[in-house]
């Protein structure tokens, strides 16, 4: 009785190890994977260097190209930085403040990752548009590009610092309080190395997505080639003229930063895990 | 000790977030309904529109079976599984997050194309795949792949195997004992991570754009139809279908709401 308890035990402990079903599982993920991202993806990367780096350098460095790249890096990394700004405000208010409503808001922050990116671009474009009830067009305007980036990165930094906050231990700011610190110096002191990893993540993840949007600048950003137009809308612009090496070449440029961004935050967060 | 934070922190925040999110809303809602509701119904149930939705939920319905046995499957392997390769699938299910839409289209069109050599076999065996649903499918699911695996993995994790192997000494298959034992337990983040896929699937644009060819009444989306109204100055229409998506979008928030506090009475 016992040695068949064992066996079955034993068998539980091959099949959560390197047992056939394991392996089929892994062999059926791996394959789906393959043909539904690596494969693709690959095929990007291959039609953007098929005619080497010279024509790949070409491809990028059209005057096109290379201003919806420069606007694009532009206004992600100014996206990231008010992100790192007003995020890490609303999470503090969210976490430290008591109001009426609270709990509306709370749920609020999420409604830009809920709602369809387009849509987005839709609504900022009927406050911010032609006619704006506000007095304040930003339609076919960078402002524009800007604002519906920053409505869809909204939660990233928020929702990364948030926990954080929630976690930390008020002893050292009360210790720092009665030691004389005033509210910025506690905060710039005792709370801020604290957050610093959460907020780096955050706007890590803000900059990645701000990078590759494409439907909230759609609308409010009219595709002005040179002035407005971002390297998704470039991209979208060249696969519709059958130009799929152009949109190769800077698709890969997009997931070069793509790469880079995620091996970044991974490399930071097993930082801040040692830290800890 | 004063902890509260300071009045005028709250106010920023607030006049950040009204300016930013609650205003566009609540004009688009308001400007919708301006004139009742008898417009909004007219604008959604023409032809072009109601097979927009069609397409939406067939596209929508597709992604969440997938990407919910694909989810979960993966979620068991990278948590339990000991293969070679395992760390290699952990990282390389976060990679479609960080892919534009545009580029998950082109990369979907370079493979599966009617002039790429794989897609060009497949269409000669009757199977489109490019310009045609099965396109839009790949393209929602490819964008929505880890949200299922990202919710599952976590508690699959925190529960253990114990219990499992419980199940398995007392005699219970692997079907069972994933039915009476891993299911119960992964529930609520099942729930959670299928609602943020079809959130996500319901509301994709660029991947779509893309791949569908935007055909009106054939592989037109909900959400390829705001666009062209929009473009095509017949703004009822994009109005009225983006109230619809944005009230689908508010209605995923409240579930999601409810889903994390039942995980966290749980946990």
């Amino acid at each position: 009785m016992a040695s068949t308890v064992l066996g079955r035990a034993e068998g539980r402990a091959r099949v959560v190890g390197a047992g056939s079903g394991t392996l089929l599982g892994a062999g059926l993920a791996t394959t789906w994977l393959s043909l539904l991202v690596l494969l693709p993806l690959g095929a990007v990367v291959w039609r953007a260097g098929e005619g080497g780096l010279g024509r790949f350098w070409e491809a990028v460095s059209t005057p096109e190209a290379a201003a919806a790249i420069r606007l694009t890096v532009g206004a992600s990394a100014l996206v990231a930085l008010v992100n790192v700004v007003f995020g890490t405000l609303i999470a503090w208010v969210l976490v430290r403040d008591r109001f009426f409503g609270q709990r509306v808001v709370e749920a609020l922050i999420d409604l830009p990752f809920a709602l369809p990116t387009i849509v987005a671009g839709l609504v900022l474009l009927a406050l911010y548009g032609p006619g704006s009830p506000v007095g304040l067009s930003l339609a076919y305007t960078r402002a524009g590009v800007v604002v519906a980036l920053l409505f869809v990165t909204l939660p990233f930094v928020v929702r990364t610092v948030q926990p954080v906050l929630l976690e930390l231990d008020r002893d050292m700011e009360d210790a720092a309080a009665s030691l004389g610190a005033g509210r910025l110096t506690t905060f710039r002191r005792i709370v801020l190395p604290n957050l610093l990893p959460a907020i780096s993540a955050g706007t890590a993840l803000a900059f990645a997505r701000a990078m590759s949007e494409f439907g909230s600048t759609v609308l409010i950003s009219g595709n002005l080639p040179f002035r407005t137009q971002v390297a998704a809308v470039h991209i979208f612009g060249q696969i519709e003229t059958d130009n799929t090496t152009g949109a190769a070449a800077v698709a890969t440029v997009l997931l070069i930063v793509a790469v880079v961004v995620l091996a970044g935050l991974e490399a930071l967060q097993r930082w801040a895990a040692r830290r800890a | 000790m004063r902890r509260s934070s300071p009045l005028a922190l709250r106010v920023v925040a607030l006049v950040y977030l009204t300016f930013l999110l609650v205003l566009p809303v609540g004009l688009v809602f308001w400007r919708t309904f301006q004139h009742g509701a008898g417009p909004v119904v007219d604008a959604l149930t023409r032809p072009a529109v109601l097979h927009a939705f069609r397409v939406t939920a067939v596209v929508a319905a597709w992604t969440v079976a997938l990407n919910t046995v694909f989810g979960v499957g993966v979620a068991l392997l990278i948590v339990r599984g000991r293969f070679p390769g395992r760390r290699a699938l952990d990282a390389a299910v976060d990679l479609p997050l960080a892919v534009s839409p545009v580029v998950v289209g082109l990369a979907l069109i370079l493979v599966y194309g009617r002039f790429e050599p794989i897609g060009g076999w497949l269409e000669t065996h009757g199977l489109q795949i490019i310009f045609a649903v099965p396109g839009m499918v790949l393209a929602t699911v490819f964008v929505s792949l880890p949200l299922v695996v990202r919710e599952v993995a976590p508690v699959l994790a925190e529960i253990g195997t114990e219990q499992e192997q419980a199940a398995w000494t007392l005699g219970a298959g692997p079907v069972q004992t994933f039915r009476r034992i891993t299911l119960p337990a992964i529930r609520w983040a099942l729930a959670y991570g299928m609602v943020l896929t079809l959130a996500r699937a319901l509301g994709e644009f660029g991947a779509v754009a893309v791949v569908s060819g935007r055909l009106v009444g054939r592989t037109q989306t909900a959400t390829l139809v705001v666009d062209q109204s929009f473009q095509n100055f017949d703004q009822p229409t994009a109005y009225a279908v983006s109230v619809a998506l944005a009230s689908v979008a508010i209605v995923v928030l409240v579930v999601v709401n409810i889903l994390r506090s039942r995980e966290q009475s749980r946990a």
